[in-house]
């Protein structure tokens, strides 16, 4: 089974990497771009078929080392 | 008075911290390894600056889960002195032994400088041979020094005193409060972003930061009663 996990960075928490690349993509004429967040994409490989047991322990796994709750959110989706 | 350094992979300032305390107090100094288990012999434990493992996923999140960690977690359970400085600061926070994260810098540059740094709380075991308000210059060295937390937080750290030092004048990373460093609950953990070790003699800049090192000397004499044993 696959997990797909999404880490990004709590809505009020200020953002400077994604501040620094929307000023670039206005400079590049992209005016329209109003925000940008910057988060991280992790592949999961799973050795389970389980798909309640994978739910649980890989919400486990975010709350433990892949996401900083204090300063980020998650969410993720589980294939296969 | 037995002061343990911890050193993780990637630790790059555990020797300035070693030669910190042993130009300053002279106490015994030991390097621990990040896969000790057994912390027991030590008054207080440093953790030093540095990039352990790499800043892989985030600053302090794997170091966090190495083998001597739970060794630090029990140590400041039994208010034991504990200090993190930059990547240590990042170490105790991730580990849960202090609130809030530390973020990328507002900048998005790596900031290494002397800073001016008010003294908040002159209470705590590392701070006391400092006045109450103030100001000493200890240099930076970060690119993520921005510490953050919720405003609950904030004002939980307010209330109980919290807050140690805080940037003077200009913030050189964007930190809520102005905040460079905090303290636990029971003030027996300190994490700071600034750099006290590297602020131990004028010939390096700046002598601010050696009452660091006293005051924890001195908070270990009164809690033990005795004068030390080197």
């Amino acid at each position: 089974m696959k997990a797909t996990v999404y880490v990004t960075i709590k809505e009020n928490v200020l953002d400077p990497q994604g501040n620094a690349v929307q000023g670039s993509l206005q400079t590049l004429g992209f005016d329209e771009v109003a925000k940008v967040r910057i988060g991280k994409y992790m592949e999961l490989t799973l050795d389970t078929t389980d798909r309640a047991v994978a739910e649980e322990r890989v919400k486990a796994m975010c709350e433990k080392l892949l996401a900083n709750t204090v300063i980020e959110d998650y969410r993720f989706e589980l294939e296969g | 008075m037995k002061f343990a350094v911890i050193v993780f992979p990637g630790s790059n300032c555990d020797l300035d911290m070693y030669n910190a305390v042993a130009d300053t107090v002279g106490e015994q100094v030991d390097y621990v390894w990040q896969t000790a288990t057994d912390l027991s012999g030590y008054d207080a434990i440093l953790v030093p600056g540095g990039f352990s493992y790499g800043d892989y996923l985030r600053c302090g999140a794997i170091a966090q889960l190495a083998p001597v960690m739970n060794e630090v977690r029990k140590a400041a359970a039994e208010g034991k002195f504990v200090l993190g400085v930059c990547n240590g600061f990042q170490v105790l926070t991730e580990a849960g032994l202090l609130p809030g994260a530390l973020i990328r810098n507002n900048s998005l540059k790596f900031r290494c400088h002397p800073v001016a740094l008010r003294v908040e709380n002159a209470n705590t075991a590392f701070t006391r041979d400092y006045e109450q308000g103030e100001v000493v210059t200890i240099p930076i060295a970060h690119g993520e020094g921005n510490y953050y937390c919720d405003e609950e937080t904030l004002a939980s750290l307010k209330a109980n005193g919290q807050i140690v030092f805080t940037y003077d004048g200009l913030n050189p990373n964007g930190s809520v409060g102005n905040i460079a460093g905090i303290s636990n609950e029971a003030g027996n953990v300190v994490g700071m972003m600034p750099h006290p070790e590297r602020a131990v003699s004028e010939l390096l800049g700046s002598p601010d930061g050696a009452k660091m090192f006293t005051s924890v000397l001195n908070a270990w004499r009164e809690r033990n009663g005795a004068a030390s044993t080197r």
